[in-house]
């Protein structure tokens, strides 16, 4: 009944390849759009902002640009933690060296020069495979959170080794620093996700896209057909660092406001992610949302429910937080292996059939 | 179906806006999981029981019941922001986070939300300037006059002159634990020590590297800016190396039983500096015995009454209380709001006189805040573990820090900051 293709019809080659090719799944993405841009901002509290939403939207970011590089390439990394440090202290550099410079650029130059040290340290894949690739990559964590506490420069040589975000504005109105009114912190993170989930989606289904593909499936075979691989990989990591490079400007600039790099981009981060895109889905765009969701989200309604709703010891309730997380995620990797994008697959093409089953 | 109901309905009542009544509400965000949770108990019990006390014998403080909110944090940044946000809108008086990360987060929200925060010797120590820091407080003593006193006790044991010594910090690699290096090296350059770095990782329960560097290069003292499991295995480590324990100082947050009892006799001697008195002898524990713990309203597992974080979270709650008297005294009104409160701790004054009548005689300095110093006198004392009887015993007069440089340093460092955030200096 819903998602029914009956009497769609593609007249062009454009209507066809499109990413919804189903009307109502279209709608439905519109209707999203809408309430994520339309309605919420103008009901969003302190709370739903800095704790919930915009967390969710940073954590997003970070989620796809690593399964980019892991889902879609096939390149286990992590790195996350160490790659998000070095956007979120680019940033913060160029905020405080360049004060009139733009924050959209300030974030999006952060990004760039994460790809670039993505990229740098992305040469080893192309030796290395596999575990040991995520050896090399352990290496990069370590060796950034090393670097942001060894350097003085790096936090302007403040006393305690903390980066604080300095207020900038974007037409006027306040984006970063405690002064920021948080629906504007809300849309300012959402525009930037749905732009970059936007070409991310398209980088993954055009040809770049199928050479990481191509790759991660069988790198031998790609080579084969006359995918470079020294190309492929590599674009792979300066696309998923710029991604995770953005992640950790947000992450910074807006949702925390001030940052140190032991605790904010520690170890416990990349694999955060990682478990995002693997119960999300591996080479997924909606199970990186769905996995961010899942792993940002559920402890903060677990707490609300244990300790708000049923008045819970809070400490009970932290180790039964850590128990159902951890059931659910067991749970979920025996029912459904491949993720919640693949549970949320075939929930649509159950829909597609029903209510009768049988008519094909 | 009805479990989903029920679970929906559980839901949106914990996320909407709660309704007011009339009651104190005072916030600590506690930690009684995870690493940190040998540190956090205690003093989330103690902060918790003096205010149980304040409901059970006075029926709150002028006539208005407190409230605790207490929320979970883990000693993690991000939850001690989701735990702000969530309690803010509750009519929360003052924070206190026990976290000096939490409270670096919190200083610019909770300024811009007109909230004060008591980081009662923790957080930034440049928070003790009350021109640039309006809505910060830090007193009775901050991290800086911490390093100072360590210093100024080593000094008295070296009849002044420590020329030519080495003094190495173990510290936790933080925001918390990198606070004092600034001024240890101003005093390295007046007393002439050498001062030697050995951070530890978080959440520091491997120093094995750390203990052989120190192995080597033979300090002769150590100082210790540690918190929860690091400061046991620290002073563990320390035994195993035979370090002379008492030539180990720890800051205010190294020294609680849980840091020396787990490695038993051969912590005897660990010095650490107390804010407060230690033990339960003050006439306050007779009314806390009988009113709270006797009654079974103790907070946590009630086995922590009268040990150092416990007095710690009992003095924070107790200062607490005085400033809420204080604001109320400043308006007429019983039941507060945050922008009272925070005249309040800036008009608090502590003397002798007020600590007995509590119940504390001789437990803690005196005091005035003012607006301009928000970060009390810098008194505090030097404390030692008596591994046989198994108690701290205080072992120093009060020592006063070295104000001098330390006011330099914190102008320096707040003029730095309100250069950074546009903030004009008041008062």
């Amino acid at each position: 009944m819903f998602y029914r293709e009956a009497g769609e019809f593609s007249t062009s080659y454009r209507d066809d390849a499109q990413t919804f090719p189903i009307a109502f799944d279209r709608r439905r993405y519109y209707l999203v759009l809408a309430v994520g841009f339309g309605v919420i901002p103008f009901f969003i509290n302190d709370y739903w902002a800095n704790a919930v939403l915009i967390p969710f939207l940073v954590w997003s970011m970070a989620a796809l640009g690593l399964n980019i590089l892991t889902g879609y390439c096939g390149q286990v990394s992590l790195g996350t933690g160490g790659f998000m440090a070095v956007g979120a202290y680019s940033c913060y550099k160029l905020m405080t060296a360049f004060p009139g410079l733009n924050i959209v650029f300030c974030i999006l130059l952060a990004g760039l020069i994460t790809a670039l040290v993505g990229v740098l340290f992305g040469l080893p894949s192309l030796r290395i495979k596999g575990f040991y690739l995520a050896v090399a990559t352990l290496a990069a964590q370590f060796f950034f959170v090393w670097l942001f506490n060894k350097v003085p420069w790096f936090y302007n040589y403040s006393a305690s080794g903390q980066i604080n975000a300095p207020e900038r504005t974007l037409l006027g109105v306040a984006i970063t620093g405690p002064n920021a009114d948080s629906a504007v912190k809300y849309l300012f993170c959402l525009a930037f996700v749905v732009g970059f989930a936007w070409i991310a989606r398209n980088l993954t289904r055009g040809s770049v896209g199928r050479s990481w593909m191509a790759i991660r499936d069988m790198d031998i075979a790609a080579e084969i057909i006359g995918i470079d691989p020294y190309r492929a990989k590599l674009s792979a990591f300066g696309v998923s660092s710029f991604f995770v490079g953005v992640s950790g400007a947000l992450f910074f600039g807006i949702y925390l406001g001030a940052v140190e790099v032991t605790e904010a981009f520690g170890i416990n981060q990349s694999f955060l992610v990682l478990f995002m895109i693997i119960i999300g889905g591996l080479g997924s765009i909606f199970g990186s949302f769905a996995g961010a969701a899942f792993m940002v989200l559920m402890p903060v309604l677990l707490k609300n429910i244990l300790v708000g709703g049923l008045d819970w010891d809070t400490a009970i309730a932290t180790h039964f937080e850590f128990v159902i997380v951890g059931g659910l995620i067991i749970f979920f990797l025996i029912v459904e292996p491949h993720g919640i994008s693949q549970l949320w697959r075939i929930i649509k093409e159950k829909l597609r059939l029903w209510p009768f089953p049988h008519d094909h | 179906m009805k479990l989903k109901t029920a679970v929906i309905v559980a839901t949106a009542m914990s996320l909407c806006a709660p309704v007011a009544y009339a009651e104190l509400v005072v916030p600590w965000l506690s930690y009684r999981t995870g690493p940190y949770s040998p540190s956090g108990i205690p003093a989330a019990d103690g902060f918790a029981d003096y205010f149980t006390l304040l409901n059970e014998r006075d029926g709150g403080i002028g006539g208005v019941p407190v409230r605790v909110l207490d929320c979970e944090t883990g000693y993690n940044t991000q939850k001690g922001v989701e735990c702000y946000e969530a309690t803010k809108g509750e009519g929360s008086l003052v924070y206190s986070p026990l976290s000096t990360g939490i409270t670096y987060q919190l200083i610019p929200r909770a300024t811009a939300d007109g909230i004060p925060i008591h980081s009662m010797g923790y957080g930034r120590t440049a928070a003790a300037d009350g021109t640039i820091f309006s809505h910060i407080f830090n007193f009775p003593a901050h991290y800086w006059d911490g390093a100072s006193i360590a210093v100024k006790h080593i000094l008295s044991l070296n009849d002044g002159d420590i020329s030519g010594k080495k003094i190495g910090l173990v510290y936790h690699n933080s925001a918390y634990g990198k606070e004092p290096i600034r001024t240890l090296e101003e005093f390295s350059e007046k007393h002439g020590y050498e001062l030697m770095l050995i951070p530890v990782d978080h959440p520091g329960q491997e120093q094995k590297s750390q203990w052989l560097e120190i192995r080597r290069e033979k300090p002769d003292y150590l100082l210790m800016w540690g918190w929860g499991v690091m400061n046991a295995v620290a002073i563990q480590e320390a035994a195993n190396i035979r370090f002379p324990m008492e030539n180990f100082i720890g800051i205010w947050w190294s020294g609680s039983e849980n840091d020396v009892l787990p490695v038993g006799e051969r912590a005897h001697g660990y010095k650490a500096l107390a804010l407060h008195g230690v033990g339960n002898g003050f006439p306050v524990f007779d009314d806390l015995q009988k009113f709270v713990v006797d009654a079974g309203m103790a907070a946590g597992a009630g086995d922590q009454v009268g040990t150092v974080l416990y007095n710690r979270g009992m003095y924070g709650a107790l200062l607490i209380a005085e400033a809420i008297k204080t604001a109320q005294e400043i308006h007429g009104v019983a039941d507060i709001t945050p922008a009272m409160m925070r005249d309040g701790m800036e008009a608090l004054e502590i003397t002798e006189e007020k600590m007995t009548a509590l119940g504390l005689p001789n437990f803690g300095p005196a005091f005035a805040v003012s607006c301009e110093n928000h970060g009390g006198n810098g008194i505090a004392m030097v404390q030692q573990w008596d591994a046989e009887n198994g108690e701290w015993n205080i072992i120093s007069d009060m020592i006063q820090s070295d104000k001098e440089i330390i006011n330099r340093l914190i102008m320096e460092d707040s003029a730095a900051y309100a250069a950074e955030n546009n903030i004009e200096p008041r008062c």
